[in-house]
């Protein structure tokens, strides 16, 4: 432990599109990332196309989120999902 | 298709043959690149001549070779390897192994698809300057030192690429793999897959593949217009390479030239020529066209007053397009705006690889709402709707189609905006009631 400013690496859910089906688990487990589009697919609540385009496929989960992230990529039905670091 | 020139600006069909012969007498001998430091010193070379990769993206060349390889040396699983003999006789890498036990074999490919409905330069760059491709090729297969390399072409090259193969001893391990014409197949990681599982698809990547790519070695995928270009920067150096075009824009490039113009055709310009130049080397149907699309069908249109705009990154950028591939569609004075880009829309959702969500559903559902506007519906919320689904679509997907799309429909949407209001009540700027 170091008081440095550093920020830890940010843990990312990445969403693999050929994959999902827009079942919608993981936007139950994380509602509070995941909204669903009028499809059904996974819609980050943050990052905008104008913003940053990536922010939608790599998705910065806060500490708290973090075990229902992990909830969200083993519980997936279609194994879309992965934790990533950036 | 005819290759014509604007002075002073030929440079990659010199040859004015595709045989070795007629290559080896213009252009010389491929420089040597084995002593120790000769890759770094072509990285470099690449790096101060500013080449850009001619595919579409853009991305500097040299970034991309110098990290493909450092990611071949640096400490991975054994099953990377898979033939190591080549790399064994390399006095240059017993250097680099000390930092990992083993290696992974880099996999270099020459990407000729031609993707772009409207482009037509690998095509006929392979059929008529096969050999600087192939200089290419080997000159990046040499800087990282793969032992497997490939072309992957369309089927109209094939032959030709492969009679340009038979003829020297030094590119006899070129493997050609035939690209189907879809418009997705071109892109990087569709290439990859074509090369690993046989389909040409986009797949869903967390690391680039210069990191990761065929079976999970880092893999160089340059366009052939690139390899070109790499070829004779290797001979004639960065200077010479940039001493045609603009600071931004250095060396020549490639456009394909189409549309409403009496003599649509290849042209090898200078870097930040001015889009009025390239349009009336072709022999434009009208004085001042509709609009000129530029970039292919994922970039964006420049009104027909705005021709003095250069072929430039800097210049395109309002517009929401690029010089990307090069494609250049001129449209008429006497056709409507909307109507051809509703028409390219649907072209556009009917090119979905169909396996990311947001694209199978939204590309069809702007293609319809453009169909609509075109059509002249009277719903004032459809220009609203449109851009609602361009930004849903954006950054959804495995691969840039789906954003590209979206790019193009905004496009299309700011370039024709006060016929986007007369089609909103019922009237057409071009056709009129």
């Amino acid at each position: 432990m170091t008081n440095s400013p550093q920020p830890e690496p940010a843990a990312l859910l990445h969403i693999d599109w050929t994959r999902c089906d827009g079942r919608g688990l993981c936007t139950e487990l994380l509602p509070e990332l995941l909204a669903r589009d009028e499809w059904g697919y996974p819609l980050a609540r943050t990052g905008s196309a104008a913003g940053s385009a990536a922010e939608r496929s790599d998705i910065a989960i806060p500490p708290a989120l973090r075990g229902a992230a992990a909830d969200a990529v083993a519980l997936c039905p279609r194994q879309a999902l992965k934790l990533t670091s950036r | 298709m005819t290759v014509a020139e604007l002075t002073g600006t030929a440079r990659l069909f010199r040859a004015g043959s595709p045989t070795f012969a007629a290559h080896h007498a213009v252009y010389g001998s491929l420089p040597s690149v084995t002593a120790p430091d000769a890759p770094d010193a072509l990285i470099d070379e690449l790096r101060r001549s500013g080449l850009e990769g001619r595919g579409g993206a853009g991305f500097p060349v040299w970034r991309k070779l110098a990290s493909v390889l450092a990611n071949s040396s640096v400490l991975a699983d054994s099953s990377g390897l898979a033939n190591s003999s080549v790399l064994a006789n390399s006095s240059a890498l017993a250097n680099s192994a000390g930092r990992g036990s083993s290696q992974r074999q880099p996999v270099v490919i020459g990407n000729g698809a031609d993707g772009e409905p409207l482009s037509h330069k690998d095509e006929t760059l392979l059929r008529q300057a096969p050999h600087l491709v192939l200089d290419g090729l080997l000159l990046c297969q040499a800087v990282v030192r793969a032992s497997d390399v490939s072309l992957y072409v369309g089927a109209a090259s094939a032959a030709a690429v492969r009679l340009a193969i038979a003829e020297r001893p030094d590119a006899l391990h070129v493997r050609v793999l035939i690209a189907p014409e879809d418009f997705v197949s071109g892109e990087a990681t569709a290439v990859a897959n074509a090369f690993e599982h046989g389909v040409s698809v986009p797949r869903d990547h967390i690391v680039h593949l210069s990191q990761s790519g065929v079976k999970k070695r880092p893999t160089l995928v340059q366009n052939v217009e690139t390899l070109a270009q790499l070829a004779l920067i290797a001979r004639f150096g960065a200077e010479w390479f940039r001493s045609v075009g603009t600071a931004s824009e250095p060396g020549t490039r490639l456009v394909t030239v189409s549309g409403d113009v009496g003599t649509p055709q290849l042209l090898e310009v200078a870097g930040g020529t001015s889009l009025r130049r390239i349009v009336d080397a072709c022999a434009p149907l009208d004085e001042m066209p509709r609009a000129v699309l530029v970039g292919g069908y994922h970039g964006g249109w420049v009104p027909g007053d705005r021709l003095d705009s250069a072929l430039s990154r800097e210049a395109l950028a309002p517009f929401g397009a690029a010089p990307g591939a090069g494609v250049i569609f001129v449209l008429g004075s006497g056709r409507c705006g909307l109507e051809s880009a509703g028409a390219i829309a649907d072209y556009l959702a009917s090119q979905s690889a169909r396996q990311c969500g947001p694209c199978i559903n939204g590309l069809p559902a702007m293609a319809s709402v453009l169909g609509s506007l075109a059509a002249r519906s009277r719903d004032p919320r459809l220009p609203g709707e449109l851009a609602r689904l361009a930004d849903l679509v954006t950054g959804r997907g495995s691969c840039s189609h789906p954003d590209g799309t979206a790019r193009f429909v905004l496009s299309s949407l700011r370039a024709f905006e006060t016929d986007v209001r007369a089609h909103l009540t019922g009237r057409c700027e071009v056709h009129g009631a």
